[in-house]
């Protein structure tokens, strides 16, 4: 959603209109609290780096974030598991820009550890209803044909320590199991005809992966044979360990487990396979006591990341209430923003590119008065869904769910400028 | 390949059908010319990968598959026991796989909650006749156990063949899988203690699982093009009187994931709040920073923070603390926090700065019953030298 120019032009003068309002009504604006009768010490004295030869090219060969950025790594949620080789690591959302998340910041969610495979000795292997069951190498897969898209990750359980009460303090934790890259791979369907997929009889895939945990999910034909691609690429490069390393399955708009990393077999089949994590975890536990199996589609959601729980405001006045959309649907289509709980929303402006099944971020200005607010974001996407309050969400599953929660996130900002993650009613 | 899609394309999504049929159009065209394409054709390259183009990997890619090689992977086993070899196993074999291999996570009767969820607990002989887990309905579980979740018995023999025990999946042999299925059964009062399970009445015991009938797919989440189950609403303006906040973070837990200045940047709009102290202190000297000038206390502080955390690193050897990762020590010891086994910090605490010989033996030899139930398994895979490494390490407290 681009703004007409004249707008545009009149929103930059506003903002820079708040923004100077702010730093005149503030007591003493932070970065330059260390000014002297003279002036700024940092403009004064000339910084070694100003007077000094610095490194040379490839000093560092494989580049790395500054060291100043050290504050933004994946983290765990302490008492979340117990054993970290089946543990979850998330990705710290709330300093990310943009839509695409940096590949050493990527959730991890291991079943049962990682590793760092040999790509020379791993083989994937496609049976079942097929007319020529087939091995490919990597030499193989990465000879042919590629496409490159980007699309987001989420695990199906994210957010889902918040099904009941607040139970986490930041984004980081709350939504951090939300990754989007660029994957490069090859559709999976170019695979099954390659193989003679027998179409009359399959109606679903099994995926599983090489390593220990073997992990089999179960996806549906209409997905395989539409945007599903066996990956090699992310982010330009290969697939960190972490990530699958060499071939991992991408399955646009489906929780992140589907997305089996290591993989090593696709078999065509025609039901589905009730794996362990298709009928023991990842199924959705409703208010009768019936558990909702193969639960699969990321639903439409949003959260903001900037100002977010766990932050100060450093000032009253002008902030760039920053976030993201998502759907595992389609696209997005509109996000809007409150200020006060979700008595009164307003548009906010998407950045493009505005792509299907991928992360989309919204931005929207906002004059901070130093009073309580309670800040909050929901989105629509392209089938017309509206993203649900978590009563809209409890009134239909109840509060004993783990997974599928994309409910509106609260922040309260108090006064004293810090935020912090509340639900309100 | 064009043969075949356009040939089994009657039922499926009409788009995908006109595609198929546009590109097996596209290639009888005699010299295929990009401009020449059918415009039809182009829309669909235009709508979803799927379409982009007509699957171009004529190049002879990839191999047939051997019998071999397919029976070596294709392990999977169906819900209605497709891909089961055949094979049978006891519940007083299960006893003996489980006490050498399950118990140490799982508990001697699967009812431990130390490393993983309990197995057992929680069903009925009512729920055995309805199929139903009664207690799915209640809130006086805390947890849900596999056996009040498990609708389906391929799911358990599967996930045991491919995936345990943990730590060297895929060493058990087939009648140990059956075994195993059988003693977990019996610790779930669902077949009796002289059960023999096999392939030949694994169909009949499914008919016995309190949870079989605990599952549906009444849902929009798994077709694609089926509708969600919850609607947010779209108004825009006074949409309630008030935002009355109905939960929040308690007090006490304010730092319970570290200290959230540390996880945040340095520079920007905001800083991470420094919950290492209270809300109202932090508030006090916020307050004071701007009056005095004095600038951002979460800013200040993360610096000195920074600082503290380098001079740290500098006085730690990291070497053994990776040593122990490779050896995988870290799955069961945390340097600071109790896992299942104590914390490196805690048995330095208790066997102090000249215990390096004694750690190295128990490293070595294993041990139970110092700290808790769980028993350590002997570690004497581990080269001699990192053992010592490990043990000085530990004795040095130095983490």
């Amino acid at each position: 959603m681009t703004l007409p120019r004249d707008d545009r032009r009149s929103f930059l003068r506003k903002a820079f209109l708040a923004a100077s309002a702010a730093s005149v009504a503030a007591s003493a604006p932070r970065a330059f609290a260390q000014m002297s009768a003279e002036g700024d010490p940092a403009i004064l004295n000339l910084p070694a780096h100003t007077k000094g030869l610095g490194q040379p090219v490839a000093a560092r060969p494989y580049g790395l974030p500054s060291k100043y950025e050290e504050n933004l790594q994946r983290r765990e949620s302490p008492g979340l598991t117990r054993v970290g080789a089946a543990g979850v690591s998330f990705a710290p959302l709330q300093g990310f820009f943009g839509i695409i998340t940096p590949s050493g910041l990527h959730f991890e969610r291991h079943h049962q550890g990682w590793w760092d495979i040999d790509p020379a000795q791993h083989r994937f292997m496609i049976n079942g209803l097929v007319k020529n069951p087939k091995v490919y190498t990597m030499d193989d897969l990465m000879r042919m044909p590629s496409v490159s898209r980007m699309h987001f990750i989420e695990c199906g359980a994210n957010t889902g320590m918040e099904w009941g009460n607040v139970a986490v303090p930041t984004v980081q934790y709350t939504h951090g199991m939300l990754s989007c890259c660029e994957f490069t791979g090859v559709p999976l369907k170019w695979l099954l005809d390659d193989c003679g997929i027998d179409l009359k009889k399959a109606k679903f895939v099994l995926a599983e992966g090489a390593d220990g945990s073997s992990m089999t999910r179960t996806i549906n034909l209409a997905n395989a044979l539409d945007d599903v691609m066996v990956a090699y690429g992310m982010n330009g490069e290969m697939l960190r360990p972490e990530n699958g390393y060499p071939l991992r399955l991408v399955v646009p708009g489906v929780q992140g487990v589907s997305w089996v990393k290591y993989l090593r077999r696709i078999e065509v089949g025609d039901m589905p396979y009730a794996a362990k994590d298709e009928t023991l975890h990842y199924v959705d536990l409703m208010p009768d006591g019936q558990h909702r199996q193969y639960t699969s589609i990321q639903e439409l959601k949003s959260v903001i990341t900037s100002p977010s729980g766990g932050q100060v405001l450093l000032d009253k006045g002008f902030f760039n209430v920053t976030g993201i959309a998502w759907s595992g649907r389609g696209k997005i289509r509109k996000v809007d923003v409150s200020v006060d709980g979700g008595k009164n929303w307003r548009t906010a402006r998407l950045e493009t590119p505005l792509l299907d099944k991928c992360l989309t971020r919204f931005n929207i200005d906002w004059t901070w008065d130093g009073k309580d607010a309670i800040l909050q974001s929901r989105a629509t996407d392209s089938t017309g869904h509206i993203q649900p309050s978590s009563m809209d969400l409890r009134k239909v599953r109840g509060t004993r769910s783990i997974y599928h929660n994309n409910a509106v996130q609260s922040w309260l900002v108090s006064a004293n400028g810090e935020v912090s993650n509340v639900q309100v009613a | 390949m064009f043969r075949l899609l356009n040939a089994h394309s009657t039922g499926y999504d009409e788009r995908l059908r006109r595609c198929a049929t546009a590109r097996v159009r596209q290639v009888h065209v005699a010299v295929a010319r990009l401009a020449s394409i059918s415009s039809r054709a182009a829309l669909c390259a235009l709508s979803t990968v799927t379409l982009v183009s007509a699957a171009p990997i004529a190049a002879n890619l990839g191999r047939a598959a051997t019998p071999a090689e397919i029976r070596a992977w294709d392990i999977d086993v169906r819900p209605d026991f497709k891909g089961l070899p055949p094979g049978s196993g006891s519940v007083s074999k299960g006893q003996d796989v489980w006490e050498a291999k399950c118990e140490s996570c799982h508990g001697a009767f699967g009812e431990s909650n130390e490393v993983f969820t309990p197995v057992i607990g929680h069903t009925t002989a009512a729920d055995i006749k309805t199929g139903h887990v009664a207690a799915l309905r209640g809130e006086t579980v805390p947890q849900r156990t596999t056996l009040m979740k498990l609708s389906q018995l391929s799911t358990l023999w599967d996930y045991i063949n491919r995936a345990m025990p943990w730590n060297a999946p895929k060493t058990l042999t087939t009648d140990e899988v059956y075994a195993v299925t059988a003693f977990i059964l019996n610790l779930g009062d669902i077949v009796p203690a002289d059960f023999v399970l096999s392939d030949k009445n694994i169909a009949e015991t499914q008919n016995k699982l309190p949870n079989r009938n605990g599952i549906t797919l009444k849902h929009g989440m798994w077709n694609v093009g089926d509708k969600p189950d919850a609607q947010g609403s779209g108004c825009m303006k006074d949409c309630k009187k008030a935002a009355a906040i109905i939960s929040r973070m308690p007090d006490y837990a304010r730092n319970a994931h570290g200290n959230l200045a540390e996880q945040n940047r340095i520079v920007g709009a905001i800083r991470g709040a420094d919950t290492s102290r209270s809300a109202a202190t932090e508030l006090a000297l916020l307050t004071k920073g701007a009056s005095s000038g004095n600038g951002s206390m979460a800013n200040a502080s993360s610096s000195e923070r920074r600082g503290e955390t380098a001079a740290a690193a500098n006085a730690a050897n990291t070497a053994p603390l990776k040593l122990a990762q490779k050896h995988a020590c870290t799955a069961c010891h945390g340097v600071n926090n109790k896992l299942i086994g104590p914390s490196f910090t805690d048995i330095h605490n208790k066997y102090g700065a000249n215990s390096a010989t004694t750690l190295a033996a128990k490293i070595k030899a294993g041990g139970s019953g110092i700290w808790g139930s769980i028993a350590m398994p002997p570690q004497a895979h581990v080269p001699e030298p990192e053992i010592k490494a490990i043990a000085e390490w530990l004795a040095a407290g130095k983490f």
